[in-house]
């Protein structure tokens, strides 16, 4: 996000002015809550995706394991060893550095599942919405539908399937580009459903019917003119559903549906370190769980915080 | 000692760390039976006047000055539960939008009933009996019927009605009346108005009455205050004000209305708009909106003078007074 | 009412023919039932025979049909792993899972009610910063890490508490076996009832501080205080049977929710019940057990959806289900 930042105002200097100028800017500098997780979410985001520049070893490069090092504790306990900051995991792999690319993974699948989802919802939405008539009673009754489903039972369904039909081998080298489409095609119907909501209160307009009489063509009235009037709830909407999709990914991996072992979330970390708590090896499990719940928890708070600076009209039952 | 007098009200809302007065120096008396009309547009503070009489501003205002004395007793000074005792009891209310204003989950006579027994000990077949009672006096066609329908099954002028007899289920000695007409359809306005009138008058009710409807005040109520920005800006009896109104604010209210126009004509509005609590002008809160403002309304508040049986809080007819007496004095 | 069960069992309908659809691709897709049936050492003469003795070489729509005959008499295949009608398998799992469901629900139930309304009535109180921060916090935590967590500290470190399994059971109405009627089951029960708990529960106090904050402000509450009426009343009566209405909607939504939740728990606690058996039986590719889950599960969203609609209904009399007019 950083490097984005860069870049975007390279080639628009006055991008970041305006931000800087803004009243969001303004609001998340007076909430002190908001500011904190707006800072740690850019620290994390920036060390997952400077993850190999970072971390001391490369936990995908099985040379540089060494099985005698396994199940080392965190350089503050006894029989530690320096070089490995966090400690190890059962494969002997140095936690930390497991630990920042997990992290790549998981923000990586969560944040492109809620690009799809967001996609797909967005389309969705805007031709019901303003197509109207038996389109968008199909499409709606289509997202009620898909909504009675829980997300996770589909995925762990879908997954499941997949996996026992192609083997664990094939199924591992696509694991990142499942849990994607997975978690992206479970969740479209809230996107759906508030900008159809959107729409349907924007479609009676003047400025949409001005447009028509320029002679305007559907697609660039609907994509020009109404789709900026849902951008504070989609953002609003993002903000939380990149939290969930992340715990969707954990819990999907925990379950051995998800990233497989040799390249680890944050999720299959956790899973992998379970079975060790009992012998006292509890750092495998704690350090990276502890990692995903701040990293949910500062998305999560800087949700609130957007919800409540921006106030927009989500889609209500 | 009249039946209720409200002395020098201040109610304050607290916006970060901000006070913002809401209403300020509201002094008034209502004898029994007697009807005032309290006038002015959305956000004169006509409405948090009506609710600080029964105590009900809610967080973050609150009453911070003054008094409201109910045959004696100070009613802002009550604790919460005496100051329930009153409520729907003593004092009754109703609201401006009848579609908002009955809980939807709950039957009428489920709603009537609730409160009779929050006000007296009594059997739930009495309190139908007088729940039915109150709903023909009303006029609602079939009211044992009502009872077991829900709000939603009845219609705006229907539901209004319920109100007004809801408000009247305990006898209460007045009644705050909060717009009880704007959220209905036209023809059956004149209707409901008329009703409230008649049950007023023929309980010996006293009635306040808060709308923006000059034309209704004329017709319903002995006395009228006229609100603008959270104050009182000129108090006194309703035809004094309707056929001579002092206040520059007043006259336009009434010049505003249709029938002091020709048809075809264009309608005399009051230019600007009502300021909010943030942004009151120093001075005469009215100042930047007056015809015949003088150097003085920028700068100084005015007082209230006697003007005929009105008070009247303007720097013009003050002037104009003083120039009479001086007249007068100078003969 | 008639016409809300038509529409009810209309959508019910449709929600059932996709799950057989899609258990029956599943099935059709997943494993070799020859290979299951006869092992490899026949012929590949006898296997076509067999094939099509066994239909398996009619169209998928035919054999759809079959399969959705079947299935509507209860016969949804035997289990490779088993060897046991999978329906049967299924269904003795199936009250260990309910029993860690309703756990959970009565859990959330006892908990968010009375925290969501104190803290919309109250909202600056300390009691409700904290309650909004702990819910943010439980928001943040995946079920699975807190169930690990609580097993961590109350089996590992304290010891007070089991970490595995259902502990003693009883028969009650026969076949039932529950947990519910002595200490050790009840015991076994908690840790895995909060952590399925966890996740819903500041969700639920949320949704109902929320709902109940807007509620209070509605005119209808102002004419409530102006009718005299006590704060209990207005409360817990006006306020809260108007708060529940969105909430019981999307409390169903969320049962449904909480039984995928159970795979995730009843894996870490090793709890004997249809999550646990449906992973194992997709590491078996037992595809049979696959399907009558799936089936099973199906059943229950839609029960649970329908059983929600009609308490809505019930609660919220400007839906009719009684067609009075």
């Amino acid at each position: 996000m950083r490097d984005d930042t860069i870049t975007t105002t390279a080639k628009n200097p006055s991008l970041l002015r305006r931000f800087k100028d803004s009243h969001l800017w303004h609001s998340l500098k007076k909430d002190k809550v908001a500011f904190a997780s707006f800072l740690v979410f850019i620290l994390f985001v920036s060390v997952a995706i400077l993850a190999p520049v970072l971390a001391p070893f490369d936990p995908y490069d099985p040379s540089s394991i060494d099985i005698m090092d396994s199940e080392l504790p965190p350089v503050w306990q006894e029989d530690s060893e320096a070089k490995f900051l966090l400690g190890t995991d059962a494969q002997g792999r140095d936690l930390l550095s497991t630990i920042l690319y997990g992290m790549r993974t998981s923000l990586l699948i969560g944040i492109c599942a809620v690009l799809l989802q967001c996609f797909l919802g967005v389309v969705v939405g805007l031709s019901a919405g303003y197509f109207g008539g038996r389109i968008d009673s199909f499409l709606m009754r289509i997202a009620d539908i898909q909504l009675s489903f829980s997300t996770l039972m589909v995925a762990i369904v879908v997954l499941a399937v997949f996996q026992a039909s192609f083997g664990a081998e094939l199924y591992s080298k696509l694991a990142v580009f499942m849990l994607i489409l997975v978690i992206g095609f479970a969740e479209w119907p809230q996107y759906a459903r508030t900008v159809r909501a959107s729409v349907l209160a924007e479609k009676h307009k003047e400025y949409v019917d001005a447009a028509r009489v320029m002679g305007f063509t559907n697609s660039r009235i609907m994509l020009g003119h109404i789709l900026p009037n849902t951008l504070s709830p989609l953002l609003v909407i993002s903000t939380v559903q990149i939290a969930n999709a992340i715990i969707s990914e954990a819990s999907l991996s925990f379950l051995g549906l998800g990233m497989p072992v040799s390249q680890p979330s944050l999720g299959s970390l956790i899973s992998s370190g379970f079975e060790y708590i009992f012998s006292g090896s509890w750092w495998i499990t704690a350090i990276p769980g502890l990692v995903l719940v701040v990293l949910v928890m500062v998305i999560n708070l800087l949700g609130d915080w957007l919800r409540d600076v921006l106030n927009p009209k989500l889609y209500k039952d | 000692m009249s039946f209720l007098e409200v002395k020098n009200l201040e109610v304050s809302f607290n916006l970060r760390g901000k006070s913002l007065k809401a209403l300020q120096n509201i002094s008034f008396d209502l004898e029994r039976g007697e009807r005032l009309g309290i006038v002015g547009e959305s956000g004169a503070g006509k409405s948090v006047a009506a609710f600080a009489i029964l105590n009900l501003i809610s967080r973050p205002g609150k009453i911070t000055a003054g008094e409201v004395l109910l045959d004696g007793q100070d009613l802002s000074k009550l604790s919460p539960q005496e100051m329930r005792k009153i409520r729907g009891n003593k004092v009754s209310m109703i609201f401006q939008d009848p579609m908002m204003t009955l809980n939807p989950v709950f039957t009428i006579g489920t709603q009537m009933i609730e409160c009779l027994k929050a006000h007296r000990k009594i059997s739930k077949s009495n309190a139908v009996k007088i729940a039915i009672q109150k709903l023909k006096l009303v006029q609602i066609p079939s009211p044992e019927m009502r009872m077991n329908q829900y709000p939603h099954e009845l219609s705006g002028g229907m539901k209004q009605r319920i109100i007004i007899a809801i408000a009247l289920l305990m006898d209460p000695a007045l009644i705050i009346a909060d717009e009880p007409t704007t959220a209905l359809d036209v023809t059956i306005q004149a209707e409901i108005m008329a009703l409230l009138l008649d049950l007023c008058e023929s309980n010996n009710v006293a009635l306040i009455l808060i709308t923006h409807d000059l034309g209704v005040v004329s017709q319903v109520t002995q006395k009228t205050i006229v609100m603008y920005a959270g104050r009182i800006i000129e108090q006194g009896p309703t035809n004094e004000i309707i056929n001579d109104a002092q206040h520059p604010y007043t006259q336009g209210l009434i010049n505003a209305l249709p029938q002091q126009t020709l048809p075809g004509e264009k309608l005399n509005q009051i230019r600007g708009s009502m300021p909010s609590l943030q942004d009151i002008p120093s001075g005469c809160s009215f100042n930047p909106r007056c015809d015949f403002v003088l150097d003085i309304c920028t700068k100084q508040r005015p007082e209230f003078t006697q003007s005929g049986g009105c008070s009247v809080a303007c720097h013009m007819v003050k002037a104009m007074k003083d120039a009479e007496k001086g007249h007068s004095a100078y003969e | 009412m008639i016409a809300f069960l038509i529409n009810r069992l209309f959508q019910a309908a449709i929600v059932m023919f996709v799950i057989s659809l899609l258990s029956f691709s599943i099935q059709d897709n997943l494993g070799d039932p020859l290979r299951e049936l006869i092992g490899q050492s026949v012929s590949e003469a006898d296997r076509m025979e067999l094939r099509e003795e066994l239909g398996l070489n009619d169209s998928f729509l035919t054999q759809y049909f079959r399969f959705a005959g079947k299935a509507i008499q209860g016969d949804l295949g035997t289990s490779y792993f088993f060897k046991e009608p999978a329906l049967e398998v299924i269904l003795k799992k199936l009250p260990a899972t309910l029993e860690l469901v309703f756990g959970a629900t009565v859990l959330i139930i006892v908990i968010s009610i009375p925290v969501g309304v104190y803290s919309a009535i109250n909202p600056s109180s300390l009691f409700s910063k904290v309650a909004m921060g702990i819910s943010i916090i439980g928001i943040s935590v995946p079920v699975f890490l807190t169930a690990i967590i609580s097993i961590y500290i109350f089996s590992v470190e304290l010891g007070w508490l089991p970490s595995f399994g259902r502990g003693v059971t009883e028969h009650v109405f026969g076949t039932w076996e529950t947990g519910f009627f002595n200490v050790d089951g009840l015991l076994h029960l908690l840790l895995p009832c909060l952590s399925l708990a966890s996740i819903m529960l500041p969700l639920f106090i949320r949704l109902i501080r929320a709902e109940m904050m807007e509620v209070l402000q509605s005119e209808y509450i102002k004419f409530a205080w102006a009718k005299g009426l006590s704060p209990r009343r207005i409360w817990f009566m006006h306020a809260l049977k108007n708060t529940m209405l969105p909430v019981i909607t999307v409390g169903g939504v969320q049962i449904g929710t909480m039984v995928a939740y159970t795979i995730l728990t009843e894996t870490v606690f090793q709890w004997p019940g249809m999550g646990f058996l449906f992973l194992e039986a997709v590491n078996r590719v037992d595809t049979p057990l696959i399907v009558a889950y799936l089936i099973v599960v199906g059943a229950i969203f839609v029960i649970t959806n329908t059983i929600v609609d009609l308490i809505y209904g019930l609660v919220n009399p400007t839906v009719k289900l009684v067609g009075e007019k």
